[in-house]
């Protein structure tokens, strides 16, 4: 049986998601015959050049439609059914991400298939593993051969395909009746200069303990020195030092930085869920019991507010 | 306006996952069980409309075996008019359970089926969008504010990008994000009226779901564990640790 592999890519402000290219090595376990991304935009030109690029990529489908200036899933999923049965895809994929989260149950229902959320391992074109309870335990599963697999890949668990091809980018014209029911209002991006979270080498993050909205600067600061994305745990979150987009964890993002240090932050196993892929965990906080000791590769008991400013001297 | 709320009944979040030593799944039996966290948000929202006189009726309603009951009877302590209670003591793989849901949705016809985003037991993630797609109404997912406007809702959703808002027609789907509200304590006397509420039961066969088909789940293992590294005194042995990894 041929493993021909459509990928939905993830994108914003014009420019290809990182997510994208991890998909596209985790597709390239499923012994592909052939691996196409499929851009969805209004003017996908960049977007699709950029996808083109990544190894592994057969074809780009570039498929322009002014309906899909933002992107939102009751518009997007006709369009996506229409191009995996006309070019009879076997595998539909998409990042984890929200919005592969929000997009890929639609098309599988459309489809009339079962889906499997947030392949982590492949064995085989057909059996995954994927993290259930938060992480806190993994199963195999085995889909049925006979339909197509609609599929989120865990992008935490697959490092980004690397730059180097040159795949053909076909202008595809979607036939597809798109609903009006859905209607995009805006977006609150929030404004920054620093790496992006979720795939950014280095993150530094910052929990209850930081204490305040106004203290978090020493984060940003620090991160700011040594070039690193900033995150923040759910507790800071929830306590309004930081926005919802910096959330860490089970239910925010999960990430798999080189780098990941983090400041007055417990270790909930929540948070834990967010963070396991990560190269090397750094942690300080001032209470030696806290359980993010258990999974930190290095940990440093002490005020964070003493403790940073040695680092910034140090790092200097 | 009715409003219809679906409930899972999930262990509780608070315990500590064991895993079977035979692979075959997670210890349940003997395991507190509690109604999804996500759930509670949905319901507690529910309940915001029905105190404010938006929503005349709330209809909580789950699948499961008979132990469900304990979920739906929760959903009533909170205030739901009433419960509907697809028994079943077959594993629910999403799509299946959308399907019931969307026989649900065509009795019922409600204005917002309100769910949690995802459940906490498999964290599919699934359910609200499928149910969506099979009903072709819109889908609002992931939701921090709801502003209802008679046949619209203004939705604002937490997406990787920040917050985006959605403008809905309705009926429609919204699922539930962790700050969309703080649910309340149950008091007593609500779970003692609770008792009195009427509970229908139906089956999926009664409902007319055609099963989807399913996932096999070959085995669970337990995820692979980091190990507890090494503890450092100073800032400077910290510092020297991450140069010599070549991270700083």
């Amino acid at each position: 049986m041929s493993n021909k592999i459509l990928i939905v890519a993830d994108y914003l402000n014009g420019e290809l998601n990182q997510s994208t290219a991890r998909a596209v090595t985790c597709a390239q376990q499923m012994t592909p015959t052939a691996i196409d991304v499929l851009v969805l935009c209004d003017d996908g030109a960049n977007i699709a050049a950029q996808a083109a690029k990544l190894d592994g990529v057969t074809k780009v489908l570039q498929a322009d439609n002014a309906a899909n200036a933002h992107p939102m899933a009751a518009t997007l999923t006709p369009q996506i059914v229409a191009a995996a049965q006309s070019g009879e895809y076997s595998h539909v994929l998409g990042p984890n991400t929200t919005y592969g989260k929000d997009l890929m149950p639609r098309v599988a229902a459309k489809l009339g298939v079962a889906m499997i959320t947030d392949i982590m391992a492949v064995h085989s074109a057909h059996e995954f593993d994927r993290p259930i309870y938060a992480g806190n335990a993994v199963i195999t599963v085995k889909a049925p051969e006979d339909q197509t697999l609609v599929a989120s890949v865990r992008c935490a668990s697959y490092p980004a395909a690397a730059e180097g091809g040159n795949a053909e980018i076909e202008t595809l014209s979607l036939d597809a009746e798109l609903p009006t029911h859905t209607r995009f209002v805006n977006l609150e991006q929030a404004k920054s200069d620093r790496p992006d979270l979720q795939t950014a080498p280095k993150v530094v993050s910052g929990g209850r303990g930081v204490g305040s909205e106004e203290n978090f600067k020493v984060i940003y600061d620090f991160a700011d020195k040594i070039g690193a994305g900033v995150g923040a745990s759910r507790a800071a979150v929830d306590a309004g030092f930081v926005p919802n987009d910096m959330q860490v964890g089970q239910t925010g993002k999960i990430i798999s930085p080189e780098l990941y240090m983090c400041f007055g932050i417990s270790g909930a196993i929540q948070h834990l869920a967010g963070i396991k892929d990560a190269g090397t965990i750094v942690a300080i906080n001032k209470d030696p019991e806290a359980p993010i000791f258990e999974v930190a590769d290095i940990g440093l008991v002490g005020d964070l507010f003493t403790i940073i400013p040695e680092l910034d001297a140090a790092v200097s | 306006m009715k409003v219809l709320v679906s409930v899972k009944r999930a262990i509780d979040y608070n315990v500590r996952i064991q895993i079977k030593p035979d692979g075959s799944g997670v210890v349940e039996n003997g395991v507190k069980h509690s109604m999804n966290p996500f759930d509670e948000i949905a319901v507690e929202q529910a309940m915001r409309w029905k105190e404010a006189g938006t929503a005349e009726e709330v209809v909580a309603v789950t699948i499961g075996p008979e132990a469900a009951k304990e979920q739906l009877r929760s959903a009533l302590a909170f205030g739901c008019d009433r419960a509907i209670h697809v028994k079943t003591d077959e594993p629910v793989q999403p799509l299946t359970a959308a399907r019931v849901f969307e026989a649900i949705a065509k009795k019922e016809d409600p204005k917002v089926f309100l769910m949690g985003k995802q459940a906490i037991d498999d964290d599919s993630n699934q359910t609200g969008q499928m149910t969506s797609a099979l009903l072709e109404w819109p889908q609002a997912t992931f939701a921090s504010e709801i502003e209802l406007d008679g046949d619209t809702a203004k939705v604002t959703r937490e997406i990787d990008a920040g917050l985006e808002t959605l403008d809905i027609d309705l009926p429609g789907v919204i699922t539930a994000d962790l700050r969309l509200n703080e649910p309340r304590y149950l008091k007593l006397p609500d779970i003692m009226k609770a008792k009195k509420k009427p509970i229908e039961d139906t089956s999926l066969d009664e409902l007319g779901v055609e099963r989807a088909a399913m996932l096999e789940t070959v085995k669970t293992t337990a995820p692979p564990q980091r190990e507890s590294g090494e503890m450092v005194e100073s800032v400077d042995a910290l510092v020297s640790k991450l140069k010599e990894k070549g991270l700083l």
